[in-house]
């Protein structure tokens, strides 16, 4: 069992603020349920005096995503946006005398959810930079600034933190050289902007990325010949048709744009654009092609024609 | 009020009648079997009973067929490390999506710092093994095929004694991690093809630390832990002399409790199944229901996160376990759920409910009565959730 404070399981059996805020004028949505954590916060904001004069949230979670949900209304309830934006996912996680390490996305997800609701009452776009390249973490739909805000929010010096705080790497893996990278980034200028001890930092040569489990080659038959760049095309397109009717059936659709090396450029059409399961999707794409063809390959959806 | 006990697949309680046969062991009868004197000859002979007692549950032909260990985990181990290194010229190992860690661990080790070849076998949404695909899989390669009799988190039952004949028509090892089914599904080696099988003490009322692998006679074993005669060679280390009498005991009352695990035992997990699918809306059952253990059900309730749901049962006095994510410690659910391609929706929401015979129709009304007030309260907490009339896409993260 979780190591929970007693304050994480009263808010968690007792939660203030839970349910539907009818006359909210922000809503702030974060989380996805293929993720297992998803957060709408409702807030009410007074307009002359710009103060949250009331809060509500609906959490499908974890326990301490509960808590945390809770903890956060109670958090801006009576402030101003100016003042509940000060808040960060720290204060949630002190607010219930802690949380365990592998916890703290919850209050992350928390802080998200706050920024994003206040943004929605400003009538902003909520920062949301998914420009090819910008998202990191394909399996839970993190991106670079999101990562970048939490490790300086946060002061984060290790991968494993990252993922604590955010999940980032913490499906497949594939994107831990990422992390390192943005960690190794945002560490440097910290230190230079004088937020971090130089020997604190993460420190890149000295770190052993942790071996995980790597994609099982299915299909490779011994003593046969590697498949020509024709016949993998070919494989790909024909396993895409497979795939293709069960999208259509959900009212979505998928289409193969390009192959490059070990790269497959698929176009998500239909239901699937905007779809927040449209990560678990991709996500089972893969899954289907690197069976087929028995080679890894990386599935990435693109929004246009190249 | 007394607590629910509904977690046998992860451990049972240690029957009385079994810590009363282990306990003079500990003390009186302290001697190693191995010595040449009277302390160590009394505890020889206890032995042997339990070793008769083990095969008499698993039906082997010879009692030395049974090869003790530390656990299930011990003897998954070494039966794919023994088989790597009997079978000549064959590098390749098969095995299911849906193994536990034990297996599937060590065979991602392997792949890695042995350049062996891995099949892992899919299943479907049953949970059933895809035939057709383990039959292809099969070749001149495979060193060893190492499927499960059934599976910890649905109890889905795996045709073993039939994919045990495709391999050795392949020329390959079978092996079989029989951990959950032990002492839950009469099990008759001498009849079948079975190479090796494991099993734990502790998930038939038997205490934690002793485990088994049977290595049917013939079939040429490496030790993986060695140092000593014990075992014939096959697993030295001083016998653990009151887990071994333990496990004895623990598989004698299963025996004399079999018919009773298939008809009452299968019954209150049935009443349980169709009460909650009743009781409550958007919830299925996973797994196989026509072929599965008699204990298990394995229930997913859509739009809510299984850690929650077992923090409420758990201050209801019920304890259950879960796949989802946030139980694990992982960020992913269970890999079993997720081969069988269960819905995210609902893997995150899916518990384990697992009987033995020490539970009750009393049990299973408590539960019916705890469960649907806990799924309601969470339901009503989640976005995606919405009176009965679920809109998802109403829901829009700004990120996802």
């Amino acid at each position: 069992m979780w190591d929970y404070t007693d304050k994480v399981k009263d808010y968690f059996y007792n939660p203030k603020n839970s349910g539907v805020l009818e006359d909210a004028n922000g809503v702030g949505d974060v989380g996805a349920i293929s993720c297992g954590d998803a957060l709408r916060l409702m807030i009410k904001v007074d307009e002359p005096t710009q103060m949250i004069t009331d809060a509500r949230f609906q959490t499908f979670g974890c326990g301490s995503a509960i808590a945390s949900s809770s903890a956060l209304t109670e958090l801006i309830i009576g402030k101003t946006i100016d003042e509940a934006m000060e808040l960060t996912n720290q204060d949630i996680a002190d607010f219930l005398g802690g949380l365990p390490p592998e916890k703290m996305h919850c209050s992350v997800m928390g802080y998200e959810a706050l920024h994003a609701a206040v943004a929605n009452f400003r009538g902003e776009v909520w920062v949301d930079d998914h420009e090819e390249g910008a998202l990191i973490c394909k399996c839970f739909g993190i991106d670079e600034a999101m990562i970048e805000r939490t490790i300086r929010g946060n002061a984060l010096t290790s991968v494993e933190e990252i993922t604590n705080y955010t999940k980032a790497g913490g499906g497949c893996s594939t994107c831990a050289e990422s992390l390192e990278d943005v960690l190794e980034r945002v560490n440097a200028e910290m230190v230079t902007e004088g937020d971090l001890a130089a020997e604190a930092a993460f420190d890149r040569q000295a770190y052993i990325r942790p071996v995980k489990k790597g994609i099982v080659n299915n299909a490779a038959e011994p003593g046969k010949a590697p498949l020509t760049t024709l016949q993998k095309i070919k494989l790909i397109e024909e396993t895409i048709e497979l795939i293709r009717p069960s999208l259509q059936r959900d009212g979505g659709d998928c289409e193969l744009v390009d192959v490059d090396g070990n790269r497959v450029m698929v176009k998500l059409t239909g239901a699937c654009v905007g779809c927040h399961l449209s990560g678990a999707t991709i996500e089972g794409v893969q899954a289907r092609l690197v069976e087929a063809v028995g080679v890894p390959l990386v599935v990435i959806p693109v929004t246009q024609y190249h | 009020m007394t607590p629910v006990y509904l977690d046998n697949n992860a451990t049972t309680r240690t029957d009385p009648e079994v810590v009363q046969a282990m306990l003079p062991y500990f003390t009186e009868q302290f001697g190693n079997a191995s010595s040449m004197h009277a302390f160590g000859a009394e505890v020889g002979s206890a032995l042997a009973t339990a070793r008769k007692q083990l095969q008499t549950l698993l039906g082997a032909a010879f009692d030395h067929e049974i090869v003790y260990m530390s656990s299930g985990t011990e003897a998954d181990n070494s039966a794919i490390l023994s088989a790597l290194e009997t079978q000549t010229g064959r590098d390749e190992i098969i095995t299911s999506a849906v193994e536990h860690p034990a297996v599937l661990s060590m065979v991602a080790h392997l792949e890695k710092t042995r350049g062996i070849t891995a099949h892992i076998i899919g299943v479907d949404s049953r949970g059933r093994l895809d035939m057709e695909a383990y039959a292809k899989a099969l070749g001149p390669k495979t060193a060893i095929v190492s499927i499960m009799w059934a599976n910890n988190e649905t109890g889905t039952i795996f045709p073993v004694e039939r994919l045990a004949q495709l391999a050795h028509e392949a020329g390959a090892l079978f092996h079989t991690d029989a951990v959950q089914a032990v002492g839950k599904i009469p099990i008759n080696l001498a009849e079948s093809e079975i190479d090796m099988l494991s099993l734990s003490g502790h998930k038939l009322h038997g205490p934690k630390g002793i485990g088994a692998l049977y290595v049917r006679k013939g079939v040429r074993f490496r030790p993986l832990v060695r140092g000593g005669h014990q075992e014939r060679g096959r697993r030295a280390g001083t016998e653990n002399a009151p887990g071994i009498i333990g496990l004895g005991k623990a598989a004698e009352l299963a025996l004399a409790h079999m018919d009773d695990e298939q008809t009452r035992v299968a019954g209150l997990r049935d009443r349980l199944e169709k009460g909650l699918l009743q009781r409550i809306g958007n919830s299925f059952v996973t797994g196989d229901p026509d072929n599965r253990l008699p204990n298990t059900a394995n229930v997913a309730f859509e739009y809510i996160e299984g850690e929650a749901i077992l923090l409420l049962m758990n201050r209801d006095g019920v304890a259950a376990s879960s796949g989802s994510a946030c139980t694990s410690g992982s960020l992913e659910p269970s890999h079993v759920l997720r081969a069988m391609n269960v819905p995210y929706t609902a893997a995150h929401g899916a518990i384990r409910f697992s009987f033995s015979r020490e539970n009750s129709d009393a049990d299973v009304d408590r539960v019916l009565e705890a469960m649907p007030p806990i799924i309601e309260k969470l339901r009503e907490m989640s976005p995606f959730w919405r009176e009965r009339d679920v809109r998802t896409s109403e829901f829009k993260p700004t990120y996802a």
